[in-house]
């Protein structure tokens, strides 16, 4: 597993292409789209909709002909609530259209860079050094081979087979700093419609054409193919259930009516059914969809299936790399400790002679504390570097006769046995110590003499705390999975506050740990690049592969990660849970809407109903006004108003629905009574007082 | 409100509570077999049973099977009783010589007693024999009963079990609800009611003559054993036409006190053993609390307008107060030995838990008292219901609630660790949405046909030269017809006169499709239910996962039901109770 880039990158070049939602580039070509989607084809997708319009055309045909017929009761009325249904359906295609309109901007330039690449395909058995036949980077197959020479774009995603270079994938990532790519390793992947900067390759395709990482991106970013999540099927289902409901209840209604000897109007029996199937949550319901999977565009993160991102909000468990993510990856030194009878000038100046030409980031940090503790000594004439193996497990200088070494406590034990010395039992005990303690011990050795140990730490990452708090508070477990021994794996885990570790960890062992933790029930996440993490990607229920890592990973994954930041977890997990929390929030609001149009709409119903006048002896006025508790002006400015209302609360949430609710991190019940208090309560409230000013308005300018 | 009604609604919960626990556990273990004293005594007799039935007690069923066996159990014994009821005078036991059951009134009673419903068009005393009364209707009783609380198991075990398709073996759970519980305690209660005063023998009917000189027939019969499971398996069907009114069958206050808490008795109880089973005692406390702010909700409104009376009866010179020498209110209607106070209470509980008894005319009721005795039976008989049935309704509802707050809370809804999918949305939403399909459409028919219109009693009089003079009250009494049958309920303003032989086949038809549909089709919901969910992992709890107990649980699931129910009804009922109660304010 190699370690991964930047460690917080969540200052991104975000937007960089991405206009604001509500720019005009933006809102002007949605106004088209939104009546675009009337077509009946479309609306038959979102059921509470397509009862609207389907409502909206009967009462414009009716209106139509009884207009004809001369038998509107109440032409202008009619006419306003007419207008105000196609009000309520334009603006639910408008949301949408909103939310589709930045995806289709990023996705146009996406296919222009797509459309222009032609590529140098290499023929059976020719070698790198052959020119190779130019072709369509569209006619490319998988299993074929192309070299790709510096200025030139990497024509289809695919594996390095052979060759070193600099790429440029500012274009799928927005980062400019350019990165190294080689064959074999872990950063062996390039991807379609990025562009060496220097040397050449020679990549396997690994995608057909249409299957590549760029096109995957188009169709996100897009939202074309945008499949429904398993959470929004079964609430479709309960949004279509309550309509049938309503449906139900404002159609037998005639009869009841017809009981009485009245007639109702079909204007105003259309009006109460869109007033109370829930048209807010059914009309904003997909660009909630489609603006959540955008955020996580704008995180830089491409997900294969929204079903992911659900995934995400759901997520019990977060496995995390130690190397790389929770820590450095390099050990730094942290002390030095001397032998019984050694100073520790001593040693300061042996363990940065036997560390000068030694390049590891170990090496090179023991040469700091050395010399921040005073050691300075020129490197002496003739020195020998000695390179570290996995035979010898040392390190070091030969300088003349002096043996200058440094290592693993055993190898340096057997070393200084072979010239005939031993290690001071206090030295040994502080060797354990620092084992225990998590650290690495480095033995510095002159010769036969021990003269102490180096204290190597793997150092958590600042600010690492705080992320896995955050965490822990949405009520995510973390789990540092590490090759370390179980001891040094318990310090850092303590260290960096993560709830468990799996020590020693191997592709075997990850992989048992995740299946034994869903077989509790736990969904689990994971981050990871290599070619051997592919198995666990797979079996995660959220695999997220950093994109510097094998096309193995990120096809084993359900998400890749453009900025390879394995913290950028938290972030996801945060989009989904803000994805359902906005679909709970404004079906919650939606219902409890009701209320009000209820207690606005029956009574001026009730009203036209003269049996009622017949039978109680008390004039029409009177009982309107007995039922009427909001004290609406006229039983036609009630309909009206609630009709108005219902419409322009659509428009009013859009910004809502594609920012989504805010999400904090707080236990499931507070965030339930929060959640429930705003939407539920506020629900219910809000629309008497928006009807009552809407009806004061509406009677204000006398249009009913 | 008089201070005693208030007293008695707080006695009655806490002696309800006191029942429900015991029997709760006691239901568990039986359903479990874990019954071990009882079954050294009973063991020998299950065993036979299976034996002669051919039934492998350790086969156990996926959701299909299960729901086939209920479904074929019900149909063939309505067929019996079908048969028996319009044989009865070839068969035995009919001291009054009675003639045999008029064919859609026998469909019309077989199906209403087969569904737990027990809607009676006719006068038991007078329509049934003795073997009738015994063989066909008591024996559905204990049936449907047996049969509801299966069902309410079976979704239990959907719940506390994992990725299984078992959910036991219907045969066995209903030879040991029967065994074990329904029977016993049947016969321990129905001494007590006969040491109330209740009767309880083979006698024929006897002549009397009245004080003023006219001649009383007397019906005698085993009323204290049917009684018994009357109550006890909330089906309401009455020895006597006028069921619980009559001193036969209800004498005593304290007779009254006890039928109401055995109304109650199960319904509580399966939520205990909702908690023992699921492992988590608050969920099934939960469940219990929120029944019971619902129920004592109602029990506040209707003794609050029973109490208050109405203008008309003011205008009348009526004192209305409560004092301790009159019950002031609205007596129309009730009993005098059970006055305001327990008359209110009685029909907040049997529309509560579609028990269908009544001891007062629940016709006469105020338009708002009427409201809450309808609205109870269209919330789907879930607030205690009926056995069984109130609570795999309930745990439908539970479902839901459970849905929106997952969402709220950004995770998958999960119902007591069960990650909740479209599938059990799809179910859960097929449990609520029939039977208000059914309320609104049935109603909407009778109420727009010659043959409908003709049963209704209150029309208004103001307009005499009018043919047809609708008032509210009439389609309050349609509406209540259907609701009640589609709960299961059972009661009925009685003013609606649903079978008479000049129309024998317009209400017959259509309350025993309503009841028919309004019984099986939410059945095969909760067992599809009971199927999906037991085929599911059980996440553990944690902080991030919404606890299904809890305050916070119990006002969501109260706002769930009240909203969901009041939203689809509400509109019906402005036509018929509130309108009527504005022209009450109107008039006045």
């Amino acid at each position: 597993m190699s370690s991964t880039s930047s460690s917080s990158s969540s200052s991104r070049t975000e937007a960089s292409s991405s206009p604001s939602i509500f720019s005009s580039t933006i809102l002007r070509p949605a106004l088209a789209d939104a009546f675009r989607k009337l077509d009946p084809r479309v609306m038959v997708k979102n059921p509470v909709m397509f009862v609207v319009e389907v409502g909206a055309i009967v009462v414009t045909i009716l209106f139509a002909f009884g207009l004809a017929r001369g038998q509107v009761r109440s032409p202008k009325l009619d006419l306003q609530i007419l207008v105000w249904l196609w009000f309520t359906v334009l603006f639910a295609n408008f949301a949408e259209a909103v939310a589709e309109g930045r995806g289709k901007a990023q996705a146009a330039t996406l296919r222009k860079m797509r459309t222009t690449t032609s590529a140098r395909r290499l023929r059976e058995g020719e070698t790198s050094d052959a020119e190779g036949e130019m072709v369509a980077a569209t006619d490319l197959r998988r299993g074929e081979r192309v070299k790709v020479l510096a200025g030139e774009i990497v024509p289809a995603d695919g594996e390095i087979i052979q060759g070193i270079a600099t790429v440029d994938e500012s274009a799928i990532t927005g980062e400019s700093a350019p990165v190294v790519r080689e064959a074999g390793g872990d950063r062996s992947a390039v991807t379609g419609g990025t562009r060496v900067l220097s040397d050449w390759l020679v990549i396997e395709i690994r995608q057909d054409p249409g299957g590549g990482f760029i096109d995957r991106m188009i169709a996100l970013v897009e939202g074309s193919q945008r499949q429904k999540t398993p959470n929004e099927i079964a609430l479709t289902i309960l949004l279509a259930a309550l309509t049938i409901v309503f449906l139900v209840a404002v159609a037998t209604l005639v009869p009841f009516a017809r009981f009485f000897g009245g007639e109702l109007g079909i204007a105003s029996l259309v009006a109460l059914l869109v007033c109370l199937i829930p048209t807010t949550i059914g009309g904003l319901l997909s660009a909630i969809g489609i603006a959540g999977m955008d955020r996580l565009v704008q995180k830089n993160v491409i997900a294969t299936s929204g079903r992911a991102v659900e995934a995400a909000g759901d997520i019990d468990v977060l496995m995390l790399d130690k190397t790389g993510t929770i820590t450095y990856g390099s050990r730094q030194a942290a002390e030095l400790v001397p032998a019984p009878g050694v100073t520790l000038d001593e040693l300061a100046e042996v363990a940065r002679l036997a560390s000068l030409a030694d390049e590891t980031p170990e090496g090179k940090s023991i040469v700091a504390l050395a010399e921040k503790l005073g050691a300075k000594a020129p490197s002496p004439e003739g020195a020998i570097f000695v390179p570290f193996t996995a035979q010898t497990r040392m390190s070091g200088v030969d300088v003349g006769e002096r043996v200058l070494r440094k290592g693993a406590g055993d190898a340096v034990k057997r070393h200084v046995a072979a010239f005939g010395g031993v290690i001071d039992r206090a030295l040994e005990l502080e060797i354990e110590r620092i084992a225990k303690e998590g650290g690495t011990p480095l033995v510095v050795a002159d010769g036969k003499r021990a003269l102490g140990v180096v204290y190597l730490k793997d150092t958590v990452k600042p600010g690492m705390r705080e992320r896995l708090d955050r965490l822990r508070a949405m009520s995510i477990r973390t789990v540092m999975i590490t090759g370390d021994n179980p001891l040094t794996a318990k310090k850092i885990a303590e260290e960096a506050g993560v709830d468990d570790f799996l020590a020693e960890a191997t592709p075997e062992t990850k992989l048992a740990y995740i299946e034994k933790m869903q077989e509790g029930g736990r969904l689990v996440a994971m981050t990871g690049d290599g070619t051997n993490d592919a198995p666990a990607l797979a079996k995660a229920d959220v695999g997220v592969a950093m994109n510097t890592g094998t096309q193995a990973a990120k096809e084993a994954g359900n998400m890749v990660d453009l900025d390879s930041d394995p913290t950028k977890l938290i972030e996801i997990v945060e989009i989904g849970k803000q994805l359902l929390m906005t679909r709970g929030a404004l079906t919650t609001f939606s219902v409890a809407n009701d209320v009000a149009k209820y207690f606005s709409i029956l009574p001026a119903m009730l009203t036209g109903l003269v049996a009622f006048q017949a039978v109680s002896g008390a004039p029409s006025s009177s009982l309107y006004w007995a039922l009427n508790v909001m004290r609406l002006g006229t039983p036609g400015s009630a309909i009206l108003s609630a009709v108005i209302f219902n419409a322009l609360v659509i428009v009013a949430l859009i910004p809502l629905a594609l920012r989504g609710v805010s999400y904090r991190p707080l236990g499931a019940a507070a965030l339930l009574r929060r959640n429930l208090f705003l939407y539920g309560a506020g629900g219910v409230v809000l629309p008497f007082a928006a009807i009552k000013a809407i009806d004061l308005l509406v009677n204000a300018l006398h249009l009913a | 409100m008089s201070p005693r009604y208030l007293a008695l609604v707080v006695v009655f919960f806490l002696v309800v509570a006191l029942v429900a626990w015991p029997l709760g556990r006691l239901l568990d273990r039986v359903m479990a077999g874990e019954n071990h004293m009882s079954r050294r005594l009973f063991g020998p007799v299950e065993r036979v049973v299976y034996r002669f039935a051919g039934v492998d007690p350790a086969k156990e069923q996926d959701w299909k099977q299960y729901l086939s066996a209920i479904l074929l159990f019900s149909f063939v014994t309505q067929l019996v009783t079908y048969a028996m009821l319009r044989f009865q005078d070839r068969l035995p036991l009919n001291p009054a010589k009675l003639a045999g059951v008029a064919p859609w009134l026998a469909y019309d009673t077989a199906v209403s007693f087969t569904t737990n419903t027990n809607w009676q068009s006719y006068g038991g005393e007078t329509t049934m024999s003795t073997f009738s009364q015994l063989g066909a209707l008591a024996s559905h009783n204990f049936f449907s009963a047996g049969v509801g609380i299966c069902v309410a198991i079976a979704l239990i075990r959907g719940l506390a079990r994992k990725e299984t398709t078992n959910l036991g073996n219907f045969w066995v759970d209903l030879v040991r609800v029967h065994l074990y519980v329904l029977v016993p305690l049947c016969v321990v209660y129905a001494l007590f009611l006969v040491s109330q005063g209740v009767v309880q023998n083979f006698l024929p009917a006897t002549s009397w003559t009245t004080l003023d000189g006219g001649t009383q027939t007397i019906v005698q019969g085993p009323v204290a054993s049917q009684e018994a499971i009357k109550m006890l398996g909330t089906n309401g069907g009455g020895f006597y036409n006028a069921n619980s009114a009559h001193p036969f069958e209800n004498p005593t206050p304290l007779s009254n006190f006890v039928q109401m808490v055995s109304i109650f008795a199960i319904p509580g109880a399966l939520c205990v053993t909702l908690g023992e089973r699921v492992k988590s005692r608050a969920h099934g406390i939960s469940v219990f609390l929120a029944m019971t702010v619902l129920s004592v909700l109602a029990m506040l409104v209707v003794g609050h307008f029973e109490q208050r009376g109405t203008p008309i009866l003011a205008s009348q010179g009526l004192d209305l107060s409560f004092s301790s020498v009159a019950p002031g209110g609205n007596m129309e209607g009730k009993e005098l030995r059970f006055g305001i106070a327990d008359s209110s209470l009685f029909v907040v509980v049997t529309t509560d838990a579609s028990c269908g008894a009544v001891n007062s005319m629940h016709d006469s009721l105020t338009p708002l008292g009427g409201l809450v005795a309808i609205l109870n039976m269209q919330l789907g008989e879930i607030v205690f219901g009926g056995v069984g049935t109130g609570m795999y309704g309930m745990i439908v509802y539970v479902a839901i609630a459970v849905f929106l707050s997952g969402l709220m809370i950004g995770r998958t809804p999960e119902l007591l660790g069960k990650k909740l999918d479209s599938r059990d949305v799809r179910f859960a939403s097929l449990y609520v949405l029939v039977p208000s399909v059914l309320i609104l459409g049935f109603t909407a028919l009778a109420l727009t046909t010659d043959v409908g219109r003709a049963g209704i009693m209150n029309v208004a009089a103001t307009d005499a030269a009018a043919p047809w003079k609708p008032h509210p009250h009439g389609l309050s009494e349609v509406l209540y017809a259907y609701s009640s049958a589609v709960g299961n309920n059972g009661s009925a303003f009685a003013g609606l006169t649903a079978y008479s032989t000049d129309h024998p086949v317009f209400y017959s038809l259509t309350l025993g499709l309503a009841m028919f549909l309004g019984r099986f089709v939410p059945i095969t919901a909760a067992m599809a239910l009971a199927g999906n969910l037991a085929k599911k992992k059980i996440s553990p709890p944690g902080p991030g996962s919404f606890p299904a107990h809890g305050p916070l649980f119990v006002g969501l699931l109260v706002a769930v039901i009240l909203v969901v129910g009041a939203l689809t009804f509400f509109p019906v009922l402005c036509f018929g109770p509130i309108v009527e109660h504005a022209m009450l304010a109107a008039a006045r």
